[in-house]
This record gives structure tokens, C-alpha cells and sequence, in this order.
């Protein structure tokens, strides 16, 4: 399926409503569950749970809900979660990807690492504007949603982490400098304000959390 | 048992140092090599690393020159060694690495498969990274972005030995 057809299936609002609540989850969600947060019967939930799976945004997989095996445990229940896969549309075409790349393999190449910070830096100042500043993760969290970072708080509210790496592809492929590139820009976007952000990578977020600052900085 | 269980990946990598290690402008990273080795020795995957007799690490080693340091060790994959690198506190090390060392013209790391159980040696090694120099990515010599499964490497070794033309102390007895 090509990507404009893929993206296109998310007119509906129901189909919508399942795919954001699946992917805000992080991991993976039952049927009934999905139906639940949606608001629909279970088997129009299934429908389209499963619509999307052949559009390939979301993958399906099975598991057992309750946790029995052996025999009396049940059929596995399926379930659902994001798929890896990247769709974007672009009208008229355009392809930032390959230029992103090329641009990034020739900056590693020539050793640019000080410089593109120092870029993503000024980049994240100019993006919060001047004289902003975010008085608690709350309002950082907003802005990073609204850039693609889907950041979460942890348990407790004491730390912001974000879902996704809105530099995946590139970052996957020259992660110190890309990754160092992402720190800095938010670093300017963070600047001055009660929050503070770092690295803090783990396998499967953005490599950078944000906490609240102590107050004898800034 | 399986490919998996019987080959761990090997890596090395050099770093040339922009001052000497004892310069106030090394002390960042000097503070941060042994709670970094700390948390490979940790991290799921990690078989083994180079150091330096008597010593915590291998810092004081100089076998590719005398500005150059050397990072060797060994991981039960490559996910796991690309976890580590890329996905643990040691991504802090790298994203600075310009402050440090230089800029490397040629490659400076090299991916191999070596038996499990086996410790390579730093002249393995070095030679190692010299076939990577000379003749790119191949299943005996590789890195991240262009790598190879160990089954594949062992084909290579297989044909290597079956064309004579391995070099002594890679050669069948080791694999």
C-alpha cells in the first residue's frame, strides 16, 4: 500500500482514535481495550484495529491477557502496537531524507560535530523565542508534543522522556551526531528556563530526558 | 548450538588524542572512562574488554601510536554492543568526542566475529582494522553501518582457508 493510501485510512475518526491511543501506549493493547478508549463496540474495534494492520501502521501479535497457559488458559488474545515503518507524504514531492543523510554523512565525515550543536543550539533559542521560558516539564512537554517527540512523564512527574525520535532515520545512522545535534537544540529550547534537560539514552526513546533544574541553576 | 552461542563480536576501535591525557581539557573525559567501563562490564552482552596489566583500563596503552588510545572488547552480539554504545550513558562520551580527539581520516573501527571463548589479542586486532583500511567492509572486517552475520564471516574464513590465503593467527585454529 502506498503511503498516501496508509495515511488517507486515518480520515476515519474511529480508525484515528484507535491508531493514537495504540501508539501513545508504547506497548502492546488488547482489543478490548483499544475499544474501550475509543468509545466503539469491540468487534468494530477489531475491524479496524485489523484495517490498519494490512495498511502496516499498526502490527499485530498475540499474547495472553490473563497470564494462564496450558490447557483452560484460552485462545492468546491478539494484540497491537505501532509499527517501525515510516509513512509521510509530501505534496509536491519532496525528499528532506535523502538530504538529511547526505548531510549528515558528510559532517561526520569532516568531523562537524561542534559546529552542527552549536547550530542546533541557536536553532532552539530562536524556536522558543525570545524572552520565553518553560516554568515546569508540563509546558516543555507541550511544545515537544507539538515538534513529534511524544513525551511522557514517568511516574512520579519527575521526569519527561519522549517516545519518539523525530531524527530516527538519521539518528539511527550516525547517533553520536545526531543525537548531539537533538541535545543541543533542545538545550537552546530549554534555555533559561526551570527545566533542564539531558542525555539519558535507553534503547527505544530519545536519547534525551528532561527533569526540573535545581534552583541554583539558571 | 546455534551461530549465536558459538561467535562473539569483536570490536576495536582507535581515538587520537587532541592533548595529552594528563591535560586539564582530558579531565572530563578521564572522569568519565571508569564509571563508563563500570557500566559496560554491567550491561548485558558484555563478555570482555582490554586492560592493561596492573591497571583499571586501558588508557595507558599505546599500541597504534603514541597519541592514540585504544578501546577493545567483546559482546555476545551486536545488538548488545550497539545498545551500549549508542543507547547507554556512553552516547555522553560520544556526542563529545570532538572536544577530545581528532578527527579520523580513515577508519578507526572495526567489527569481527571470534569464537566464543576466545580473547583476542591487539595485534588480531590492528590487523584487523588494516584489512577494513584496505579493502572496506567484508565479513572478516566490518563496522555498524555495514555489517555481517557470524555465519557469514565463517563462510568467508572457510574460502579464505580453502584459497590459502589466510594470515597466520586468524586462521582456522581460531575459528
Amino acid at each position: 500500500m502506498e503511503d498516501i493510501d496508509a495515511i488517507a485510512l486515518l480520515q476515519d475518526p474511529v480508525r484515528r482514535r484507535l491508531y493514537e491511543f495504540v501508539a501513545a501506549q508504547g506497548r502492546e493493547v488488547g482489543r478490548g481495550e483499544a475499544a474501550e478508549a475509543a468509545g466503539v463496540a469491540r468487534t468494530l474495534a477489531a475491524f479496524h484495529l485489523d484495517k490498519l494492520v494490512d495498511a502496516g501502521l499498526l502490527e499485530a501479535g498475540s499474547r495472553r491477557l490473563t497470564g494462564r497457559s496450558g490447557p483452560g488458559a484460552g485462545r492468546p488474545a491478539k494484540v497491537y502496537r505501532r509499527s517501525a515503518a515510516e509513512r509521510d507524504v509530501s505534496l509536491p514531492a519532496r525528499d528532506y531524507r535523502t538530504a538529511a543523510g547526505l548531510l549528515a554523512e558528510a559532517a561526520e565525515t569532516a568531523g562537524l560535530d561542534m559546529e552542527l550543536q552549536d547550530a542546533a543550539r541557536r536553532r532552539g533559542r530562536a524556536l522558543r523565542g525570545q524572552g520565553a521560558s518553560f516554568d515546569d516539564l508540563d509546558q516543555l512537554a507541550d511544545v515537544l508534543a507539538g515538534r513529534g517527540y511524544e513525551p511522557v512523564l514517568d511516574d512520579d512527574g519527575a521526569v519527561l522522556r519522549m517516545r519518539n525520535c523525530p531524527f530516527h532515520t538519521v539518528a539511527e545512522q550516525f547517533p553520536p551526531l545526531v543525537c548531539g545535534m537533538n541535545l543541543a537544540l533542545l538545550e537552546g529550547l530549554a534555555e533559561g528556563s526551570r527545566v533542564r534537560v539531558r542525555m539519558d539514552p535507553r534503547p527505544g526513546w530519545c536519547c534525551v530526558a528532561a527533569a526540573p533544574s535545581k534552583n541554583n541553576e539558571h | 548450538m546455534s551461530t549465536r552461542t558459538r561467535y562473539h563480536l569483536a570490536q576495536f576501535n582507535l581515538g587520537t588524542l587532541r592533548f595529552p591525557l594528563g591535560d586539564p581539557r582530558m579531565a572530563d573525559f578521564l572522569s568519565l572512562v571508569e564509571p563508563v567501563n563500570a557500566l559496560a562490564d554491567g550491561t548485558p552482552g558484555f563478555v570482555w574488554r582490554l586492560v592493561e596489566e596492573g591497571e583499571a583500563d586501558a588508557t595507558g596503552m599505546r599500541p597504534a601510536g603514541e597519541d592514540v588510545i585504544v578501546n577493545f572488547s567483546v559482546w555476545e552480539s551486536a545488538e548488545a554492543l550497539w545498545d551500549f554504545v549508542y543507547r547507554s550513558g556512553h552516547l555522553e562520551t560520544m556526542r563529545r568526542r570532538r572536544e577530545w580527539f581528532q578527527r579520523h581520516v580513515d577508519a578507526h573501527l572495526v567489527l569481527w566475529w571470534v569464537p566464543a571463548g576466545h580473547i583476542p589479542s591487539v595485534g588480531e586486532a590492528l590487523e584487523r582494522l588494516a584489512l577494513l583500511r584496505a579493502d572496506g567492509p567484508s565479513p572478516r572486517a566490518f563496522t555498524f553501518t555495514s555489517s555481517y552475520t557470524a555465519e557469514e564471516a565463517a563462510g568467508a574464513d572457510a574460502g579464505a582457508v580453502s584459497a590459502g590465503t589466510l594470515s597466520a593467527g586468524t586462521g582456522p585454529a581460531a575459528l
